[in-house]
C-alpha cells in the first residue's frame, strides 16, 4: 500500500494490530488481553527461566526427529508413487485420505501405544507432516516432462544417471514446497501432541500457565512460537525461490 | 501496387476518408519509464477495416486498449463519432486475443453477455444471440461450454459476443493468434465476409504481415520503442476476387514485399 | 470396457500365458476399483495381523475394531455422539465460510483492506492455532461456543486467505472483457469475479473444514467431554480399545467422506468446464 507517496511493506500492518492490542490491553477490559508491552516483558524473562529452555530443547527435539522422518519416509515414497503406478494405486487411496483427515483424534491412539512422552509427539510430527510431503513429490516426479526424459535419453542417460540427473532435479521445486507445508503442518502438529500429552515440553507449559491464569507468559509463549513458525516458512520461502528460477524455465 | 490498381467494391457503403469513425489525437502511454506510444494520431473511416502492424513491443495493443477505453491514455485524446472517450462504451466492442469466454457459461450466455450487463430481457438476448452464433457457424452449438470446443470455435463465439451488442466499432486484438493456421486461413476469409456484410468499422491488430495485407483496407505500420506510426499503406487489392486469387494477386505479393522491406530492421 | 476385457482374456488364452504380474496388471487396469478392493485389503489386512499378533495390547484387529463400531451404532451411542460433534462443526464451518469468503472477497478488492488485514490471517494460517483452543473455555466455558469458537479458529484463516488470493488471481481478461461491455462494478463483482474465484475458494473451503475437524477433535479431547472426542477418552479410560480406535477410524472416514462429498458436489453443480462428458 502507497501512502503520501511511500510505499508501505504489507507486514507492517502488524504494528497497527499490536498498538490496537496495547489500547485494549490497557483499556483493562478483560483479563484475557493484557497489555501487548508486558506480554513482550514476560516473554523476555521467560526465556530466561530453565524451565523454558528444557521445553524448547525438547519441542526442538521432537520437531526435529518427526520432521527428518516424514522427510526420510515422505520423499521416497512419493517419488516412488510418482514413477510406480502400482505404488501409486495402492497407497494413493490413503495418503489423499490421511492428508486431510481430523488428525488430532489419532493423538489419544498414539498416546496408549506409544505413552505418554516425546515418542507420541515424535509420531503426531510425523503424521501431520509426511502426506503432503508424499503427494508433492509424487506431483514433482509425475509432471517431468516428456521432453526432458526424451533429451536425456537420446543423449544416452539411462536408469540411474537418468533418475537423479534430471527427474530429481527436475521435481526438486515441488518436493521443496512439500517440505515447505510439511514444515509449517509440523509446527502444528508439536503444538497439538504437546498440548494433548500435557505433560511435556511447551504442552506442559501451556496447561501450567492456562491453570494458574498467567496470561501474560501464555501469550508470550503463544508469540514465541507464532514467530518461530512464520520465521521458519519464510526461511523456507527464500529458499524456494533460489530453486525456483530454474523451475520457471521448465 | 500500382499494377494491380483495382479499386476495392464496396457498392452499398459510400465511404469517405473524411468521415472518420474514431479520431485517434495525439495521444501518449507510458508505463513506468518505458515509453510505450509517442504522439500517435490515426483516423479511422467508417465501414472499413484498419489493422495495427508492427513487431512485438509498438504498442499496437495498448492503442486499441486505449480506443476501447480500458486502459488510459497519459495524454491525448480519443473521438468515437465525434464524441471524446473516457471509458468503455456501447459504440465499441472488443475481441480479445485469448477469447475472454466465461468457462462456466453456455456458447449462448457468453454470446449474450454483453446484452445481460446491459440488462436486455432473456427472450431478447435469445433472439440476437442466436442470429449471431448462427451467423458465425456455430449454429447447434448454443448449449456448449468453450472447454468442449476448438480454439478456432471460442473465437467464433468471441466474435458473435462482440457482434450481439450492435457496435459501431470493433476492436479485434489479435483474435486469430491463438488458432491453427488452417482455421486462421479460415477465419480471414470469414471476418472478409462480415465486413462486407456487418457494414461496421474494424479496427485490427495482429503481427502477421500476411494476415494484415489479406484483410485490410488500411494498414498503419508501428515502430517500436516507443511506438510511433512509421507508414500508412492502403493495399490495392480486389476484394472481389476469391480467397485464393487474392493471395496470388501481385498487389497482395508486393505489399507484403513492401511492409517486410519496412520492418526488416526491426527483427534481429 | 468389457470388449477390452475379453480382447485381454482372448490374447492370453492364445498365447503362452505370458506371466501372472503382467496379466494380473491388465485387469487391474480395465477395472480402476480392483486397486481400490487391493488398497484396502492391504492396509485391513495389515491391521488385523498386528492386532492378532499383537504388536501392543492395546492394538486390537481389525474385525474387533469393526465389531465394536457395529456395537456403538446399534446401541445409538455413536449417532448421539456425532449429534454432538455435528453441530459445533457445522455452525464453526458456517459462520467462517460466510465470513472468510466475504472478508477474502472484500481484501482481494480494496487494496487498504488487504493491506490491514492479509498479514494477520497469513500469521494465523501458518501459526499454530491449536495453542489458543485452551483459552476459549476461559471465556466461554465448555459448551457450543467454546467448540464452535475452536473450530473457527481453525478454519477461518485458510478459508480468508484462499477466497483473497482466489480474488486476486481472477483473469484479467475476463474482467476487461466485462468492463468493455460496461459491466458496472458490482457485475464485475457478481458475475465474474465470484464465479472465475470460485474453484479456488471451493478449495479453501475444503482445507477449512479439514481444520474444523481437527479443531471439533481438539476441543472435544482438550476442553469439553463431549461427542466422538468423549467416546474416544473414555473407551480408552476403561481400556475398551476395540471402541476407542473404532470411534477414531469413524471420524477419519466420516471427514474424507464429507470432503469427497463437497468436492464431487461442486464439479457436478458448479463447474460444467470440469465435468465429464
Amino acid at each position: 500500500m502507497n501512502i503520501f507517496g511511500y510505499r508501505i511493506p504489507m507486514m507492517a500492518s502488524l504494528l497497527v494490530w499490536a498498538v490496537l492490542w496495547e489500547i485494549v490491553g490497557r483499556l483493562d477490559l478483560i483479563f484475557l488481553i493484557p497489555p501487548m508491552t508486558s506480554i513482550i516483558e514476560t516473554g523476555v524473562h521467560l526465556v530466561q527461566t530453565s524451565s523454558w529452555q528444557k521445553a524448547s530443547i525438547i519441542t526442538l527435539r521432537s520437531f526435529g526427529i518427526g520432521m527428518s522422518l516424514a522427510i526420510g519416509v515422505g520423499v521416497p515414497l512419493g517419488i516412488l508413487m510418482g514413477r510406480f503406478k502400482a505404488v501409486d494405486n495402492i497407497m494413493g487411496l490413503w495418503v489423499n485420505m490421511f492428508v486431510s483427515a481430523p488428525l488430532s483424534a489419532l493423538v489419544p491412539v498414539l498416546m496408549i501405544l506409544f505413552g505418554l512422552g516425546e515418542t507420541t509427539v515424535v509420531v503426531t510430527v510425523f503424521l501431520f507432516a509426511v502426506w503432503i510431503i508424499v503427494l508433492d513429490a509424487r506431483a514433482g516426479v509425475m509432471q517431468v516432462p516428456t521432453s526432458l526424459l526424451e533429451m536425456g535419453r537420446s543423449y544416452g542417460a539411462n536408469g540411474w544417471v537418468l533418475f537423479t540427473k534430471i527427474i530429481l532435479l527436475s521435481a526438486l521445486p515441488e518436493i521443496l514446497a512439500g517440505i515447505r507445508i510439511g514444515l509449517i503442518r509440523g509446527v502444528k502438529g508439536v503444538v497439538i501432541g504437546q498440548i494433548l500429552v500435557s505433560i511435556i515440553g511447551y504442552g506442559e507449559l501451556f496447561e501450567l500457565f492456562s491453570r494458574s491464569f498467567e496470561m501474560e507468559s501464555f501469550w508470550a509463549l503463544t508469540l514465541i512460537l507464532f514467530v518461530v513458525a512464520m520465521l521458519l516458512s519464510a526461511f523456507v520461502e527464500t529458499f524456494e525461490k533460489r530453486i525456483e528460477y530454474y523451475a520457471g524455465a521448465r | 501496387m500500382q499494377l494491380s490498381a483495382i479499386p476495392a467494391v464496396q457498392p452499398s457503403a459510400p465511404v469517405t476518408s473524411n468521415d472518420p469513425v474514431v479520431q485517434v489525437r495525439s495521444i501518449c502511454k507510458t508505463y513506468g519509464d518505458i515509453e510505450a506510444l509517442r504522439n500517435i494520431d490515426l483516423e479511422f473511416s467508417r465501414g472499413k477495416l484498419t489493422t495495427l502492424l508492427g513487431p512485438s513491443g509498438c504498442g499496437k495493443t495498448t492503442l486499441l486498449k486505449i480506443i476501447a477505453g480500458l486502459v488510459p491514455a497519459n495524454s491525448g485524446e480519443i473521438r468515437v463519432n465525434g464524441r471524446a472517450v473516457t471509458g468503455p462504451g456501447p459504440e465499441r466492442a472488443f475481441v480479445f486475443q485469448d477469447f475472454a469466454l466465461m468457462p462456466w457459461a453456455t456458447v449462448m450466455r457468453n454470446v449474450a453477455f454483453g446484452l445481460e450487463l446491459r440488462g436486455v430481457n432473456a427472450a431478447e438476448r435469445k433472439r440476437v444471440a442466436t442470429r449471431y452464433i448462427e451467423e458465425v457457424g456455430l449454429a447447434g452449438f448454443e448449449e456448449k461450454y468453450p472447454h468442449e470446443l476448438s480454439g478456432g470455435m471460442r473465437q467464433r463465439v468471441g466474435i458473435a459476443r462482440a457482434f450481439a451488442v450492435n457496435a459501431d466499432v470493433l476492436l479485434l486484438d489479435e483474435p486469430f493468434s491463438a488458432v491453427d493456421e488452417q482455421n486462421r486461413r479460415k477465419f480471414q476469409e470469414d471476418l472478409l465476409r462480415l465486413v462486407d456484410l456487418e457494414k461496421k468499422t474494424f479496427i485490427f491488430v495482429t503481427h502477421s504481415i500476411e494476415e494484415a495485407v489479406y484483410v485490410s483496407d488500411r494498414i498503419v505500420l508501428l515502430s517500436p520503442r516507443p511506438g510511433r506510426i512509421s507508414q500508412v499503406i492502403d493495399p490495392k487489392i480486389d476484394r472481389s476476387a476469391s480467397p485464393d486469387d487474392i493471395r496470388r494477386d501481385p498487389g497482395y505479393l508486393d505489399t507484403v514485399e513492401e511492409i517486410w522491406d519496412g520492418l526488416r530492421h526491426y527483427v534481429d | 470396457m468389457t470388449s477390452s476385457v475379453k480382447l485381454g482374456n482372448a490374447t492370453g488364452a492364445h498365447e503362452a500365458p505370458v506371466n501372472v504380474g503382467q496379466a494380473l496388471s491388465r485387469m487391474f487396469d480395465s477395472k480402476p476399483f480392483l486397486w481400490t478392493i487391493a488398497s484396502l485389503t492391504l492396509l485391513f489386512g495389515a491391521w488385523e495381523i498386528a492386532g492378532l499378533i499383537p504388536i501392543s495390547i492395546a492394538f486390537p484387529t481389525f474385525s474387533s475394531t469393526l465389531v465394536a463400531f457395529a456395537q456403538m451404532v446399534v446401541d445409538g451411542s455413536m449417532v448421539y455422539a456425532y449429534f454432538l460433534t455435528l453441530q459445533p462443526l457445522l455452525l464453526g464451518v458456517a459462520v467462517s465460510a460466510a465470513l472468510g469468503i466475504s472478508l477474502g472477497i472484500f481484501m482481494g478488492l480494496s487494496r487498504k483492506a488487504e493491506w490491514l488485514i492479509a498479514p494477520v490471517f497469513i500469521v494465523l494460517q501458518a501459526a499454530p492455532m491449536a495453542a489458543l483452543v485452551p483459552l476459549v473455555t476461559f471465556v466461554y466455558g465448555i459448551g457450543l461456543t467454546a467448540k464452535t469458537l475452536a473450530v473457527i479458529m481453525l478454519a477461518l484463516p485458510v478459508i480468508v486467505l484462499n477466497s483473497y488470493k482466489a480474488v486476486r488471481h481472477v483473469n484479467p481478461s475476463l474482467v476487461d472483457m466485462c468492463r468493455s461491455f460496461q459491466g458496472t462494478r458490482l457485475q464485475q463483482i457478481v458475475k465474474i469475479i465470484i464465479p472465475d474465484a470460485s474453484p479456488v475458494m471451493f478449495a479453501g473451503l475444503r482445507l477449512g473444514i479439514a481444520a474444523g475437524f481437527i479443531g471439533v477433535m481438539l476441543a472435544e479431547l482438550l476442553i469439553t467431554p463431549t461427542g466422538v472426542g468423549d467416546l474416544i477418552t473414555y473407551h480408552r479410560s476403561v481400556a475398551n480399545y476395540a471402541h476407542m480406535y473404532a470411534a477414531v477410524a469413524s471420524i477419519i472416514v466420516v471427514s474424507t467422506v464429507s470432503l469427497a462429498g463437497l468436492q464431487s458436489f461442486e464439479a457436478r453443480f458448479l463447474r460444467p468446464e470440469k465435468r465429464k462428458r
